[in-house]
């Protein structure tokens, strides 16, 4: 009986959480007049029209700007893994000179502002006239400066039986070989776990692309559907609504799909 | 920071071992070491370590991008205290990060505690109140939250069929900035994820302990639950302090990237912005960057320090 109360309360307070994206979900289909008087659930009238409208609410048709984000995306996916993966075997397995120390900094690292970097690294990129181009979005991935995944990935190294690597040492295998074949194969949990982190932070960034990607053509959905809003064009908040929907749908299926090891990567990293 | 301590006790750098049978020697694991760290090193130089120490000799500077950067001293410094949009800025973030995050780990702490005890359909509950911690930084939700809160949106749309007349949230500098209080509350879960991990390593033992000394319910919250977590709730703690500090996006988005009305929701990080790119004064940005650095040091540094007061480590000896 009482379980059945708080069942009760619970999904009552689920519901009032989730709320306001069902809101957004029917207000995308209703006539856009519509959108704001009508603050119930079931439309009195469902129409397709806010999603051919926001489509092409800016110069650019949104699939392009899908297409801009899923390569800014995949390419990030790709650099993180590649050399914090390195980075991390190094830092959990060899012994060098200064480990501890690269250790301590990408612990730091973790906790540095963005905004401290920020100013320089746009003086940097555009001295090398590389503003409004994806070099700034993608470099800074490929040399492993997201440190939370190193960290992720060296606490994930340490979990596997040294006792593999040293039969492999025995054997003859360099400190590549092993990397490659037997610790690589072994960290496939951590690497999905920061492959899907990348993709869904990357997916949802807009500080970055904010301030690097000038003109339309080279926005990703962020920046694009933030210059929707502030064009404040003809088409309207039902299609501002069908585009951020749109823009949401990648996340759901990942967290749809995915929720193990999101769940397991927050709760051994606490990453966000 | 020492997660592992906190939430998986994972062993530190181990000492040194003695060299194993058949191990590579010292300087061939140092050798390869490095090539595996060739990104991580160049990382560190080029992105991290000259970006950081450029952006302290640029805080001294007046720098506008088109002209040589020119030396002034301590000067970005003095304008800062005569900038009374700086102050706004320095108000709104204090205000946003002392109210939202204790509510915010507050609603976690609740939630993951009536969730741990046995709850059936677990999975499905936690991960309900995960998704908006995954959603809550996007642009998309942004949008969502300025629809909201707007003078036609749901909320007073909601109020007006309990005849109350709503207000314009946005629109008035006492309310703008508790809307995006509210957006951060409502992120929750992944605080209240890494809450759930943490009260599944208190022993049952305990509760049984204190079951037999008579304790009810809330008795054990306060004496076994809140003790045993402290080192969770400070490792949220200051996680969540250190993410709000640098909060952005939902500010840019919710005020067209002004911080109005009245500079209400001029975040610190948003007039960083706005001094750096709009007004390209990279001299000023980077000596506020600066600044948020510090602070966000000394603060952390103080939940360190008066951590020693209130967390309580099970396992100290």
């Amino acid at each position: 009986m009482r379980a059945g109360v708080r069942h009760v309360a619970m999904c009552a307070f689920v519901l009032l959480m989730i709320y306001p994206l069902i809101w957004m979900v029917v207000s995308s289909i209703k006539p856009g007049n519509l959108v704001l008087s009508e603050p119930g659930l079931i439309p009195s009238e469902v129409t397709f029209q806010n999603y051919r409208d926001g489509w092409n609410a800016l110069d650019e048709p949104f699939s392009l700007f899908f297409a801009n984000s899923l390569f800014v995306s995949v390419g990030s996916i790709v650099g993180n893994l590649v050399s914090c993966s390195l980075a991390a075997y190094a830092l959990a397995r060899l012994e060098f000179r200064g480990r501890r120390l690269y250790f301590a900094i990408t612990l730091v690292s973790v906790m540095l502002p963005l905004h401290v970097l920020v100013v320089p690294q746009y003086i940097f990129f555009s001295q090398l006239g590389m503003v409004n181009t994806y070099f700034p979005l993608l470099l800074p991935k490929f040399l492993a400066t997201d440190a939370f995944f190193t960290f992720l990935m060296v606490q994930f190294i340490r979990t596997i039986p040294r006792e593999l690597d040293a039969a492999a040492w025995v054997d003859g295998a360099g400190p590549f070989r092993i990397f490659w074949s037997i610790v690589l194969p072994l960290m496939t949990p951590a690497l999905v776990t920061s492959a899907i982190f990348t993709f869904i932070w990357t997916w949802n960034d807009f500080f970055t692309p904010l301030i690097y990607l000038t003109s339309t053509e080279m926005f990703t959905v962020p920046v694009a559907l933030n210059s929707m809003m502030s064009s404040e064009t003809s088409s309207g908040v039902g299609a501002l609504f069908a585009m951020s929907l749109l823009s949401l749908l990648p996340i759901l299926v990942f967290f749809v799909t995915a929720q193990k090891y999101l769940i397991r990567g927050i709760s051994t990293t606490g990453l966000k | 920071m020492t997660q592992d301590t906190l939430v998986r006790p994972v062993a530190q750098s181990p000492p040194p071992r003695p060299p194993r049978r058949g191990m590579p020697s010292f300087r061939r694991q140092g050798r390869a070491a490095h090539v595996f760290l060739l990104p991580f090193l160049l990382g560190l130089v080029l992105v991290t370590a000259v970006p950081l120490l450029a952006s302290l000799y640029l805080s001294f500077t007046d720098y506008d991008l088109l002209h040589d950067p020119e030396l002034i001293g301590l000067e970005n410094f003095r304008r800062m205290a005569e900038d009374q949009r700086f102050w706004a800025s320095v108000g709104v973030t204090l205000k946003y990060v002392l109210v939202s995050v204790p509510l915010q780990l507050a609603f976690a702490l609740l939630l993951a505690v009536v969730l741990d005890k046995g709850m059936r359909g677990l999975a499905l509950y936690r991960s309900a109140f995960y998704l908006p911690s995954l959603l809550g930084s996007s642009v998309a939700v942004a949008i969502l939250w300025r629809q909201l809160f707007g003078h036609e949106g749901l909320v007073n749309g909601v109020l007006g069929w309990f005849g109350i007349e709503g207000e314009s949230w946005l629109q008035n500098p006492d309310t703008a900035l508790s809307t995006l209080v509210v957006l951060n509350v409502w992120t929750f879960g992944s605080p209240m994820i890494i809450f759930l991990a943490g009260l599944r390593q208190i022993p049952e033992e305990l509760y049984e302990a204190a079951r037999v000394d008579g304790a009810g319910r809330v008795r054990q919250f306060w004496s076994v639950t809140v003790p045993l977590l402290t080192p969770i709730v400070f490792f949220n703690l200051v996680l969540q302090t250190i993410g709000a500090f640098q909060a952005f996006t939902q500010a840019h988005v919710i005020s067209e990237g002004q911080g109005g009305p009245l500079d209400s929701t001029l975040f610190y990080t948003l007039y960083l912005y706005q001094q750096g790119f709009n007004s390209f004064n990279m001299g000023y940005a980077s000596a506020m960057a600066w600044v948020l650095l510090l602070v966000i040091a000394v603060v952390t540094a103080g939940h360190f320090l008066l951590s020693k007061y209130w967390v309580f480590y099970g396992d100290e000896r």
